[in-house]
This record gives C-alpha cells, sequence and structure tokens, in this order.
C-alpha cells in the first residue's frame, strides 16, 4: 500500500479566470490557473506538549516521519484520509487548523497496533491517535465521539462492578448514542444464535443480564480507582489549559469565580 | 513436540468477562479439551475485569492495575505460577501489564498504591507467566501428543487460521516470541497452524491471519468493522478454506457480526464457518458437537461438520 498524501494544493486555493488579461496578452482559461499564497499565522506552538500530556501521547516527539504508521494502518487501507503520520506531523509543527480539518476521523482507530508495530522511533502511534481525539473532545473541537462512549458506558461499569455483562453494555451505548438497539443485522443476529441454543443457556444468558456479575468485595478498589481517575483528569485539564479557559470565560460573563 | 510436558500441566485459568457472555462456546470448549488432554484448569478466584480495549483509553494505567490485580490473586492467593488465558484480550492485557510492570517504574507506583487501597497485595514483575491457550495445548501436549490423541481426524477439513492483532502486537510485550525455532512468530504466527495439523486438518494459505477484524469499534464505528470482517471472510473463501478457526472471543463474534452485517447492509454473503480452533480440536478428540458448544456459535457450523462426517 502506498502512502497516500493529501494534495497540498486543494480544489478551492485553485483559482481559474474565464477572462484574464494581462499586460495586453489574454491568459484566460487553461494558462491562467494561479494558487492563492499560503501564509500560516496561527500557530499552536503548545499543540506538542498539549497532546503529549494526554496519556498514549507521550512519546510524539520521537517521530522522525518515516510513514510506516501510515503505511502499515489498518484504517488507511479504507480510507487513505486516515493518515497518522501527516497528523504527527501538523501536530508537531503546532498546525492547528490543519489537523483540525481531519478532526472527524481521528477517533476511527482501531487500535490493531500495525503501526506500534512498525514504528522504528516507539512513537507507538496508536496511543498518540487516543491522544489526538482525546485532546479534540476536551478541547471542544469534537463532540464525543462513538468510540469514546462505548469507552466509558464499558469502563464506568467495570470501575462500578469489577467485570462486564456485554448485554447491558451494549444496551447502555445504544442508549447514549441515541441508536435503536433493534436494527436490522441485530434481529438477524439474534435468530440464528436461537436456533440452536438450549434452554439452560439461555436461562444462563438471561439470569447474567438480570443478575450482571461483579467481583466480590469491589468497594475498596472502585473507590481507589475513582479517585485515582479524577486525580489524572484533572491534570489533563491543567495541562490543556482548561482550567483557566473556564475561569476566563466565568469571568468575563461576570459570575463570581471560584477560588 | 511438547518441550514442557509438566510445566502448564496445572494452571491458574483466567477466563474474562466476554468468555461468560457471548465466548461462551470458547470457555466451554477450551475446558473440555482441558479435560479430554488430562491438564487441570484451576479457575482464578473472583478476578475481575482485565480493562479490555476500552479502560485504557480511560487511563492506560487503570488498566495495568486491574490486569495486575488477576495476577496477584493467582500468585499470592492461589500460589500459582502460571496463568492462562484464552482470550486473547486478556492474555494481551496482562502482558502489557507485565511488561510495563518490569519496565515503567510509574506503573508500580499506582499498582502499589490501588492495591494498597482496594486491599490486597500488589503483584511484581515475574510473579506469574502469563501464557495463551494455544502456548498451554502446544508446550504441555504438543503435535505428536495431539496426534497420537486425535480419534476422529479432521482430515479434507479446509481452515484459514486466523490469530487476530492482540495475539502478537505490539512485539515488546511478547519478549518470548520471535526466538527462533519452536517459538512463536508475531509476523507469521504458526502455533494454531500446527495444532489444527496435527488433527489432520488442511490449513490453507492464509493472508490475513493477523489482520483487524475492526473488534475495537465492533459498535461505535460498524460500518469500517464490516469492511474490515469482510476482507478477512473473502480473502479466506479465496484460499479456499470452509472453516475459519478463531482463537479470541472479541474477533470471534466480530466474524460472527460482521458476517451478517455484510449480507444485509452490504448485500455481501459469505458462507465461511468461524470456529473456535478448541472446538475444532475437541471433534479431532471424539468431543461431539454439544460438548464443544457449535450449538452456541451464532455461526451454524453444525450441518457443515455431519457432511464431513467429523460430528
Amino acid at each position: 500500500m502506498p502512502i497516500h498524501e493529501q494534495s497540498l494544493i486543494r480544489p478551492e486555493n485553485l483559482k481559474t479566470h474565464d477572462e484574464l488579461v494581462m499586460d495586453g496578452v489574454d491568459v484566460s482559461g487553461h494558462w491562467s490557473t494561479f494558487i492563492e499564497s499560503r501564509v500560516v499565522s496561527d500557530y499552536n506552538e503548545a499543540l506538542q506538549d498539549e497532546i503529549a500530556a494526554l496519556p498514549g501521547g507521550e512519546y510524539i516527539h520521537r517521530c522522525w516521519q518515516c510513514g510506516s504508521c501510515t503505511n502499515s494502518c489498518t484504517v488507511n487501507a479504507i480510507n487513505p484520509d486516515f493518515n497518522p503520520r501527516y497528523w504527527i506531523y501538523l501536530a508537531r509543527m503546532g498546525m492547528e487548523s490543519e489537523l483540525l480539518r481531519d478532526k472527524d476521523i481521528i477517533w476511527q482507530c482501531v487500535s490493531c497496533n500495525k503501526c506500534t508495530y512498525a514504528c522504528p522511533r516507539d512513537v507507538v502511534p496508536e496511543g498518540v491517535m487516543k491522544a489526538m481525539s482525546h485532546w479534540l473532545e476536551l478541547k471542544g473541537h469534537t463532540p464525543k465521539s462513538p468510540s469514546m462512549h462505548f469507552d466509558e458506558v464499558f469502563s464506568e461499569q467495570v470501575i462500578a462492578r469489577g467485570k462486564i455483562e456485554e448485554s447491558r453494555t451494549m444496551q447502555r451505548f445504544f442508549k447514549r448514542t441515541g441508536q435503536p438497539m433493534f436494527q436490522d443485522w441485530f434481529i438477524e443476529m439474534v435468530k440464528r444464535m436461537l436456533r440452536h441454543l438450549p434452554v439452560g443457556m439461555l436461562t444462563r444468558m438471561g439470569l447474567a443480564s438480570l443478575l450482571a456479575p461483579r467481583t466480590a468485595g469491589w468497594a475498596r478498589a472502585r473507590d481507589a480507582i475513582r479517585e485515582y481517575a479524577e486525580e489524572q483528569h484533572s491534570k489533563q485539564r491543567q495541562a490543556l489549559g482548561l482550567g483557566e479557559l473556564i475561569e476566563n470565560a466565568k469571568q468575563d460573563a461576570g459570575a463570581p469565580a471560584r477560588s | 513436540m511438547a518441550t514442557n510436558p509438566e510445566k502448564y500441566k496445572r494452571v491458574a485459568y483466567y477466563p474474562g468477562c466476554a468468555l461468560e457472555g457471548t465466548g461462551h462456546a470458547y470457555n466451554r470448549s477450551t475446558k473440555v479439551v482441558g479435560k479430554a488432554l488430562g491438564l487441570d484448569l484451576v479457575e482464578v478466584k473472583n478476578w475481575n475485569c482485565c480493562g479490555a480495549m476500552e479502560v485504557k483509553n480511560i487511563d492506560p494505567k487503570i488498566q495495568t492495575y486491574l490486569s495486575s490485580r488477576v495476577m496477584s490473586i493467582a500468585a499470592n492467593e492461589m500460589g500459582m505460577d502460571t496463568v492462562m488465558a484464552p482470550c486473547n484480550g486478556c492474555y494481551h492485557n496482562l502482558k502489557k501489564a507485565e511488561y510495563d510492570l518490569a519496565h515503567d517504574p510509574k506503573s508500580g507506583e499506582v499498582v502499589e498504591r490501588l492495591s494498597g487501597k482496594a486491599g490486597h497485595e500488589a503483584y511484581k514483575a515475574g510473579q506469574v507467566e502469563t501464557i495463551h491457550a494455544l502456548d498451554w495445548i502446544k508446550e504441555s501436549i504438543g503435535e505428536e501428543g495431539l496426534r497420537q490423541r486425535v480419534q476422529n481426524s479432521l482430515a479434507g477439513l479446509k481452515v484459514a487460521n486466523y490469530y487476530g492483532c492482540m495475539y502478537t502486537r505490539p512485539r515488546h510485550i511478547f519478549p518470548e516470541k520471535d526466538q527462533g525455532e519452536g517459538s512463536e512468530s508475531t509476523s507469521k504466527p504458526h502455533f494454531m497452524d500446527d495444532l489444527l495439523a496435527a488433527a489432520g486438518a488442511e490449513n490453507v494459505e492464509f493472508p490475513l491471519k493477523t489482520a483487524c477484524c475492526g473488534g475495537a469499534h465492533t459498535l461505535s464505528d460498524s460500518d469500517t468493522s464490516t469492511k474490515l470482517v469482510l476482507n478477512i471472510l473473502t480473502a479466506a473463501e479465496a484460499a479456499g478454506a470452509e472453516v475459519i478457526a478463531t482463537e479470541c472471543p472479541t474477533c470471534h463474534s466480530g466474524l460472527e457480526m460482521h458476517q451478517i452485517r455484510a449480507e444485509k447492509r452490504f448485500g455481501k454473503a459469505t458462507s465461511v464457518k468461524i470456529v473456535y480452533f478448541t472446538q475444532l480440536l475437541g471433534l479431532a478428540l471424539g468431543l461431539s458437537p454439544r460438548q464443544v458448544g457449535l450449538q452456541e456459535n451464532v455461526s451454524d457450523s453444525i450441518g457443515f461438520f455431519r457432511a464431513k462426517g467429523l460430528a
């Protein structure tokens, strides 16, 4: 799979004139295609540091742009716009507005770790993709992705009970993302499952969904994990300057700022 | 060859959440195959979820703690030195926690702190060895041992062996792999091929052994997952496979779900059967389809195996 790059000259930056006369010479049509000047003036110099402050993004600075990640990428093979090497480049250069052009697909990394396997610099591009999607959401550039919703629904259950019960996780995920559970393929799957299932298995599955499995004596682990997660969360917000942003917004709105 | 016939004869068994739900057939077939081979499984007491593919996206060190707790119980409360996890996700996460605890002091600090507050001994790197169901059978029984125990050869069955992502990637968390002769390969894994060949199966040349099924986004980005699964199914069929052998409940249920979804959403029907490798081994060892849980698979293969004289 060749490394597919976005063209540096985008169609909207190409200007073609139907009638153009320069110094008395008619240059309309084919010969009058000009490129809009491109000046990048909105660098976010903190971009790499902000992404590096989020879990998974720690090693972004190691990248030397070989492109092994994009070359081996599972998602790139079905969507050439999915380009980890390019996004890492943009983050390191601080080209935030350029990165934001792809904000709606970065979360689609499937965590197959082919990039991490191939990377000669141990950048852990898979982690960087997660950190970037997290960054986009924390900064308010994108709403929470379906993947983030799923991770949250799943993790809330694990942290609360120690174990997962799949049908419950599925139901909550569909509810939180506003999707109907009984989609055509789902109904067909249930039908096929029921074809050979003995009564005992059905009873067991029914019981599991009613009683939801849990790890005994989990309360102390649960509280310790929640406390730790909360600490990490506030550290991340601080690293992204989000606390400051919120305080400023409050002051602008005339609300009393909390100390 | 069984390199270590005694080493894994009695191991701590960590089934994980999926094997109590959608992957129940894998749980059932792993246990009956172990029994038929004279291997002892002692389930980890009061285990918890390893963090699967989700918790690390909330915080990777919480996942490290979750996985470490399972290993801590096996080592400190049960006195075991080996944990066997048939689920690729569990196996991967325990290996990852082991690696992080051996190499990253910060992970150790978090595990110490959370374990202390949770009220159990913190896991220390090196206390247990985590192995996959493939290692377990390959090391303790081996191909020759298996060949001697086959009652119902899989001869004539064309199998594509599908290993998925988490069994081999990233390479650094599997220090025992890629160690030459006899060890597992991370680029071209072969342990499942070896075992099924010993059971008589004809392994087809399958190029997507370690391709990704999109399991992490099976519900949150279903169209991507369906496309990835469809690649795997069609490549297996093109290679002449009648059956795809799986070793992971997420891959397995992903292949089953998206085989149906590909048919419903993209009008692309495939007929290759999806079966756990332990189910195939069980059939070869003379166990019945019901004993290995074929009826619990969504992919309906009972009629197919009957026609082949294997059920």
